[in-house]
């Protein structure tokens, strides 16, 4: 690998797709629980991923990682076997053949003073060749969210694809377009190569 | 039958021939030749992959800073992964059939540190080609003695390591006659978030390797064989298995990335 080597650092290893049958080896029984549906808190986020014709997406994958009510990141283990007292704040839930994925969570915290709670989002799928990265973003503090750096970067029209949906009862709403229409905004960050 | 139907681009099926997608694959590799910094990472516009025409986003990633949940990442235990599950070859009753072989190596961030204590999971065909999927209708036998799917903590140094069989290649139809290079998936966390990575390990020389629009959405050669693991004599067992060696490397953490720019948050 030194051949790789230019100023101390390596070229990271290329993505590639996660398949069709990715289904036996990556979701698991409890991964779209990140708390209880008894929990006071729980929320359910969920929402559909679509391709360029708006078709839903049957193979597709999110994982989601964030910070819990009080926008503290947990370092407790535990995601893969879920005791239901100790929240890890990270999950994982395919689509199902309507391109549905559901999550049980609470809504994350600032995890910096003022800044806008959102909730990291990876997203998989067949035919897609590399993991995406976005934000889910909660509705509802307007002034840290017109103050947050992503947000504000963005054109307008563009900005809401990063804005979770509040439905009646609590549930967060949040769809993932792939492309086309209202495509979704997916994020480089520094050192990610093209 | 008429001569339009012997047509070499296309087959009655409606599927492209390989020669199409050589030839796209190609164009686009000469394409990307041109320019002057090399890709590392696959394309996510690479049509000769038909299922991704409609999969990817057309509008340009959008650059942005991580913040702090993004910088972390999720920790696994002992109590999320046990060392059995490291071993593909006794998750049934019996043995499974095929080339009993390791696949080890280490875990690294772009700075060359071992990512420690993290979670590395692989799931593959048989060796026979045929996954155990319902969605896999390949008319290979299934063994009933491998599922195919693993998961192994990386130790202090940052390696990990799974006892397998070779996965054999697949039919596909993508194009017509379309064979995916043998290959086994692997999913890999880092220390950040953003360091999540999601992939494919295939072996080497693989004659498909031209042929395969999956590997050739990388359109760089170097880039491409960062993902073809070495046949390593040192880790083959004697009258066992055969050993392969593969390393990750993460895109580099931000901490050291923020110190290195001259940013004030660590100094
Ligand atoms: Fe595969």
């Amino acid at each position: 690998m030194s051949d790789d080597a230019t100023a101390g650092a390596l070229v990271p290893t290329p993505g590639q797709t996660v398949g069709p049958f990715f289904h036996f080896g990556l979701p698991y029984a409890g991964g779209e629980s990140l708390v209880p549906t008894s929990h006071p808190g729980a929320v359910r986020l969920h929402g559909t991923v679509t391709d360029g014709h708006g078709d839903p997406i049957p193979d597709a994958m999110l994982e989601i990682w964030q910070a819990d009510e009080q926008g503290n990141i947990s370092t407790e283990p535990g995601s893969l076997s879920r005791d239901p007292y100790v929240f890890t704040g990270w999950g994982r839930a395919a689509t199902d053949a309507a391109g549905h994925y559901r999550f049980t969570t609470v809504n994350p915290g600032a995890t910096d003073e003022g800044s806008a709670p959102f909730i990291s989002v990876c997203v998989v799928a067949r035919g897609l060749l590399n993991r995406l990265f976005t934000r889910a973003y909660l509705p509802e503090d307007a002034a840290s969210l017109a103050a947050d750096p992503l947000l504000s970067s963005l054109d307008e029209e563009r900005r809401p694809t990063l804005v979770g949906t509040r439905e009646e009862g609590g549930a967060l709403r949040f769809d993932v377009r792939l492309q086309g229409e209202n495509e979704t905004v997916f994020l480089q960050f520094p050192r990610h190569d093209a | 039958m008429t001569t339009t139907d012997r047509d070499e681009t296309r087959s009655r099926d409606g599927l492209a021939s390989q020669a199409v997608i050589t030839a796209e694959i190609e164009r686009i590799r000469e394409e990307d030749a041109r320019s002057v910094v090399p890709r590392t990472q696959p394309r996510i516009d690479f049509a000769p992959y038909r299922s991704s025409i409609l999969r990817h986003p057309t509008k340009d990633l959008h650059q942005a800073d991580p913040e702090t949940i993004e910088l972390a990442s999720p920790v696994f235990g002992h109590q999320d992964v046990k060392p059995l599950e490291a071993d593909l070859t006794i998750q049934q009753n019996g043995e499974p059939i095929g080339e009993r072989i390791r696949i080890s190596g280490r875990v690294l961030d772009g700075d060359g540190r071992p990512v420690r204590r993290q979670l590395v999971e692989i799931w593959q065909a048989n060796a026979a080609g045929r996954y155990v999927h319902k969605r896999d209708q390949h008319p290979a036998p299934i063994d009933p003695n491998f599922t195919g799917a693993g998961r192994a903590l990386t130790d202090d140094e940052g390696t990990y390591s799974f006892l397998t069989i070779k996965p054999g290649p697949y039919p596909w139809r993508n194009h017509r006659n379309a064979w995916r290079p043998a290959h086994v998936h692997f999913s890999i966390f880092g220390t950040e978030f953003t360091q999540r990575m999601i992939t494919q390990m295939y072996f080497p020389g693989d004659p498909l390797f031209p042929l395969d629009p999956i590997y050739q959405s990388i359109t760089d050669q170097h880039a491409r064989d960062r993902l073809v693991a070495q046949y390593d004599h040192d880790s083959s067992e004697h009258e066992w298995l055969l050993g392969y060696r593969w390393d990750i490397v993460l895109t580099g953490s931000h901490a050291t990335w923020t110190e290195r720019d001259g940013g004030t948050d660590h100094v």
